[in-house]
């Protein structure tokens, strides 16, 4: 039963990869950019979520809900004043290297508004665990739930790209940006929608990953946003179904690497696959394949 | 009063001047050409019309309003829709999402339709090929789509960028019937062609562009039998 109980925690934590995963990749579908400060992001979520309900007495859901609102206006401000103004930048490594700088201004942040020490975080998911086969395979709610959040947002997402106005206008930008104006696109506009989405999103798995593993600092968002990044390169970066599906084999290698190998060599396992990954298929499990233009 | 007008148009891109202070006018219900060689700036003016470029100088009227400084995307609601060089259909996306891309500025959901079923109707290979991915339509069915994509916007004047290139002479008749038909229907059209015989056998009147400047104009008749119009562009 223990491998079925690591695959379970395997996926679950690759859930919370692969909606981290989720904004690397429409960002980077879209605006073409890898915005380094998106795991930063998460980090404030979850500080957000904890001072609500330690401080504030918060409720659990309304802190979460704050998280959201506070990490998608984030998002937002951040597109607009770090990386809009380079968005025609002669080189992309000019957006890039702010996103690094964004990064260490958000962790620094922290540093002031929060401190150094490691803050305990409060589960959110206060229901019992799922006790399977007389008690042999035994699940907390807190996995069922952020497995079930990952469904969630999967299929709420890819909804929202297929039905909606906006959701198509996103998918125009990201294959052609002056084409889509013509059509009336309001690019600046849609690009500020793609990084509020993938935010609100941040903040979610934030949540999510300090229940999980609940010690909160200024860098608890740094390694799993690589690790997400990694995902959304594995799965095909710019693929929202790639982002899903690199997470959770992302996050199921690193519990068979920790349980099955070693613990402290599973970090080193995880980007060995990526390797070897990105040697097979360059373009990562479902990445587009590079298309010449007539 | 014109439609469109042009007005002392200059653009730069960085320090070397691509449009040296151009004017011309479209009127309402005209189909007018806008000849010249590779370079000559045609697509740069297209593209400083529907404002994907600034101008350093001069102004672009569109029925009376001053829209030099109207961003890209707010052109197509005006009225004014732009095929673009090089098709540029969302290669990624079915046919019927690309149409549908052409209406976004639109909210009248069965006025959409209506307008669906007249582009269905003048490309009927469309409608056959609706859930087909662009990208693996052929270059003349690319063609058709970036033009009824521009038709979903019903405008009253439509900008169309070198239409026949890269397509083969029986494709170019069939693309230059539709155009002509598009006009008759009555939307003013502006276009911009290398294959200059082609554009003035179903032009007005046309403009020839050399590097930047408007060396010739007239009735687009009168200027295919001109000779130096004959010699330069028309390959005799």
């Amino acid at each position: 039963m223990s491998f079925l109980s690591y695959l379970i925690n395997g996926i679950s934590l690759g859930s919370v990869y692969a909606i981290i995963a989720l904004g690397y990749t429409m960002v980077y579908g879209i605006a073409k950019m890898l915005n380094f400060a998106h795991g930063d992001v998460i980090m404030i979520g979850a500080y957000v979520t904890l001072t609500a309900m330690t401080s504030l007495m918060a409720p659990t859901i309304p802190a979460i809900l704050l998280a959201i609102v506070v990490c998608t206006v984030l998002g937002v401000v951040i597109e607009r004043v770090a990386y809009r103004p380079l968005r025609n930048a002669t080189s992309p490594l000019a957006v890039l290297i702010t996103a690094i700088g964004v990064s260490y201004l958000l962790q620094n942040i922290a540093l002031l508004v929060f401190g150094a020490n490691t803050k305990s975080f409060p589960s959110v998911v206060q229901l019992p665990a799922l006790s399977l086969a007389g008690g042999n395979l035994v699940i907390s709610s807190l996995t069922l739930v952020t497995i079930l959040a990952c469904i969630v947002i999967m299929i709420g997402l890819t909804l929202f790209i297929k039905k909606t106005k906006a959701g198509q206008a996103m998918l125009a930008v990201s294959e052609d940006r002056g084409a889509a104006q013509l059509m009336g696109i309001n690019v600046n506009g849609t690009i500020a929608l793609t990084f509020a989405i993938g935010s609100g999103l941040a903040a979610i798995a934030g949540v999510l990953l300090c229940s999980a593993y609940p010690s909160l600092t200024p860098y608890t968002g740094s390694m799993p946003g690589i690790k997400a990044f990694v995902a959304a390169v594995f799965g095909g970066i710019g693929s929202i179904p790639g982002a899903m599906i690199g997470g959770i084999l992302l996050g199921v290698i690193e519990i068979f690497g920790r349980a099955y190998i070693s613990s402290q060599m599973a970090d080193a396992i995880v980007f060995a696959v990526l390797i070897v990954v990105l040697l097979v298929k360059p373009a990562g499990l479902l990445g587009k394949k590079i298309q010449e233009k007539v | 009063m014109a439609m469109l007008e042009i007005k002392d148009l200059e653009v730069y891109y960085g320090m070397i001047q691509a449009i040296k202070g151009v004017s011309f006018q479209v009127n309402e219900g005209e189909i007018i050409a806008l000849i010249g060689a590779n370079g000559a700036g045609k697509t740069t003016i297209l593209h400083t019309i529907t404002g994907l470029i600034a101008p350093k100088k001069g102004s672009v009227i569109f029925e009376g309003k001053d829209i030099t400084k109207v961003p890209a995307h707010k052109i197509v609601s005006l009225g004014m829709a732009h095929v673009p060089e090089g098709r540029r259909v969302f290669a990624q996306l079915t046919v019927y999402q690309n149409l549908k891309l052409g209406a976004y500025t639109r909210s009248d959901k069965n006025g959409i339709e209506e307008t669906l079923k007249e582009v269905y109707k003048r490309f009927p290979r469309l409608e056959e090929r609706k859930n087909q991915i662009a990208g693996t339509l052929s270059g003349g069915e690319q063609q058709m789509l970036a033009m009824g994509r521009a038709l979903m916007s019903r405008p009253r004047i439509i900008l169309m960028d070198e239409p026949s290139m890269g397509l083969s002479p029986i494709l170019v008749n069939e693309i230059f019937d539709i155009i002509q038909s598009v006009s008759a229907a009555g939307t003013t059209v502006l276009l911009v062609e290398q294959n200059a015989k082609k554009a003035l056998s179903i032009a007005d009147r046309a403009y020839v562009l050399e590097t930047g400047n408007i060396v010739m104009s007239g009735e687009a008749s009168v200027l295919m039998d001109d000779d130096s119009i004959r010699k330069a562009y028309l390959g005799e």
